[in-house]
């Protein structure tokens, strides 16, 4: 299903939740809400399965307005955070109930519970109730029952939050492989970064009740819009004064900015390692900590602690050690903007040519 | 020290529950079987007890009915704005602190034959006051709250959440409510209605401010209990009271059982 929302806002009594939130979902896409709480995942979900009406904006299902239109008629799964599962019913009795309610034929209900029993891995469990199954458990059956009606898109309220780390990573890209052979647009909210680079198609980024970015994982790691994005993706350390960092005094060209570095931005060796020495900072390594694969090294440039990673390939870096620290480029931002920058000197300031 | 008042304890028992229990069945029995036989079998005695098994039926229907909506109302409606919400939910209380007769009182003044209201219904052949409708608003009166205050936690307990994923699946309210709020708050409710069952079937004050206690017309067996014993006709006060103590008992039992089914759920 085709989802279009348009300037959604949504106010509790005089709380602004959800501030003039626009966006497209494709059909088939997977889409993670990531981002603080209460920033208003949770609200944008609920108002687009109808349980909460918007004060304003549209929503819209294949081109067709349905703010009017009840939960009843929208033809929407939801999965809720703590599964709401019916506590009194068997676990056949829960999936069966969206089927029961539309008045199906017996046999053809028992053949599609059987089937998403049978996906869910939850065969042998059909006759127990909720509270004589597992977390884990318990998720496939709320899963499950949200599918069994066939339902044009999946809203799912941070689906794993109740399960331990392990099982969560396995019912995640269960659930990313399910979602695929179902072929259903499904939104998903998540607390969990990771969870959404690893399994959404698209992230939006949800901040004090607006949309601060929408994209692929991908993008929104290499190019955030916002400040905001850029802290909260990802590993960063702040610089107040970019125009301090050699390469970039001319930052202050666009006013004052502050800098955001990745690990990954940074670069660090001895002086025969950079081909043009003039665009290194001279660093003093202080800590070093060892990450499993790699080190985490904790480097002071000018009396600023910046952090990145070193192969353990390369010499083993000693805490007080002199180096020469390479910053390929930085993510500036001030009040009004905020842009990527590579470090000028970096680049052959007189090239040959020819 | 300690086994002094766990003697006490047991003497205030006794001299409270257990030794007017003996005496009212010893009393009963004073004419021995055919004694009780004949002060049950007096036509008032009859009326009375009819008139109070007619007002336990109807007063608890209509009490489930409206106190399971009245709950429904307070902790689900969203259309009730918070203080009406407030205002109503201290006003189900009012009966508990409102002397019975007191709540007797109010309904006279409003219905009674001198009201605006009752003259009009007595104008149209209908009366209220001094007749059996008075006495089930009356006995309304003093159970509203029981049955609002049993179901009404059960439903915060539970949340909305249940009924919120039925309506996503495609249930309106009323299947909603069958299929899923019903279930968990039967026993809730089915342990309101012995209460309210047990307190009309002993509701004095309203009662009789209401009815007008007037025999063979409606007079309930509590009233009647009262008059027997005006007449200075112990036995036969002692008989009508033995039957009610004898459902009070019986309504005892289910409630523990009930108690227990509860806590399964
Ligand atoms: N029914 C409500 N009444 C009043 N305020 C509400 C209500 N629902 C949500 N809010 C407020 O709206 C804001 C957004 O809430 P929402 O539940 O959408 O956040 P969220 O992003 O889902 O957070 P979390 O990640 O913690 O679940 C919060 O500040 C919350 O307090
Ligand atoms: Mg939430």
């Amino acid at each position: 299903m085709h989802i279009q929302v348009r300037n959604l806002d949504k106010h509790f009594g005089s709380f602004h939740a959800v501030k003039d939130v626009s966006f497209d979902i494709e059909k088939g896409h997977l889409i993670g809400l990531l981002g603080p709480s209460g920033g208003g995942k949770t609200s944008i979900l609920r108002m687009l399965a109808g349980l909460e009406s918007p004060d304003s904006g549209e929503i819209a299902f294949h081109g067709q307005v349905v703010n009017d239109i009840p939960p009843q008629e929208r033809g929407i799964g939801f999965v809720f955070q703590n599964y709401a599962l019916f506590k009194h019913m068997t676990v056949f009795d829960n999936i069966a109930f969206g089927l029961k309610v539309k008045k199906a034929p017996k046999s053809k209900i028992k053949e599609r519970v059987m089937e998403l029993v049978e996906l869910t891995g939850l065969k042998g469990f059909e006759k127990r109730y909720p509270h004589q199954l597992s977390g884990g458990q318990r998720q496939r059956v709320a899963f499950a029952r949200a599918l069994a009606p066939e339902p044009q898109l999946l809203l799912l309220d941070e689906p794993f939050a109740a399960i331990d780390a392990k099982i969560r990573q396995e019912l995640r890209s269960w659930l990313r492989e399910l979602i695929e052979r179902v072929g259903i647009t499904s939104i998903f909210v998540t607390h969990d970064q990771d969870e959404a680079i690893e399994v959404a198609d698209e992230i939006m980024i949800i901040n004090q009740g607006r949309v601060e970015q929408k994209g692929t994982p991908w993008d929104i790691y290499k190019e955030p819009k916002t400040p905001f994005v850029a802290t909260f993706i990802g590993e960063s350390t702040m610089v107040e004064e970019a125009s301090v960092l050699k390469g970039f005094d001319g930052a202050g060209s666009r006013g004052q900015a502050r800098a955001l570095i990745r690990p990954e931005y940074i670069e660090l060796g001895h002086e025969q390692d950079f081909p043009i020495l003039s665009a290194t900072e001279e660093g003093i390594v202080r800590h070093l900590h060892f990450r499993g694969s790699e080190w985490l090294v904790e480097v002071e440039v000018k009396g600023r602690k910046l952090v990145t990673y070193r192969s353990l390939e390369k010499d083993t870096l000693q805490p007080g050690q002199e180096i020469r620290v390479l910053i390929h480029r930085a993510y500036l931002f001030n009040e009004e903007d905020s842009w990527i920058e590579e470090n000028r000197l970096k680049v052959d300031p007189m090239p040959v040519m020819i | 020290m300690r086994r002094l008042w766990i003697g006490l304890t047991y003497a205030v028992f006794l001299i409270l529950l257990i030794a007017p229990l003996s005496k009212i069945i010893t009393s009963a029995f004073s004419g021995g079987l055919a004694g009780l036989g004949r002060a049950l079998g007096r036509p008032e005695a009859m009326h009375a007890l009819m008139m109070t098994g007619a007002i336990v039926v109807i007063v608890t229907l209509l009490n489930t009915l409206f106190g399971i909506m009245m709950a429904l109302y307070l902790v689900r409606a969203t259309w009730l704005g918070g203080k009406i919400k407030s205002l109503l939910n201290s006003i189900v209380d009012l009966p508990y602190a409102v002397s019975p007769v007191i709540g007797g009182l109010m309904i006279v003044l409003l219905l009674g034959p001198d009201s605006i209201i009752g003259g009009f219904l007595e104008g149209t052949g209908f009366r209220v006051v001094y007749a059996f409708p008075g006495m089930i608003i009356a006995t309304l009166f003093v159970t509203f709250p029981l049955m609002v205050r049993e179901v009404m936690p059960v439903l915060q307990e539970i949340g909305n959440d249940q009924e919120q994923a039925a309506s996503t699946l495609g249930a309106y309210s009323w299947l909603t409510f069958r299929k899923v709020t019903w279930p968990m708050i039967r026993w809730a409710v089915v342990y309101g209605m012995v209460l309210t069952i047990a307190r009309s079937l002993g509701e004095f004050g309203a009662v009789l401010v209401v009815s007008g206690n007037i025999m063979n017309r409606t007079q309930t067996a509590t009233t009647l209990v009262y008059q027997d014993v005006e007449n200075f006709n112990v036995a036969a006060a002692s008989g009508v009271a033995l039957v009610l103590a004898v459902f009070s008992a019986g309504l005892l039992l289910i409630m523990e059982w009930i108690k227990k089914r509860k806590e399964v759920h």
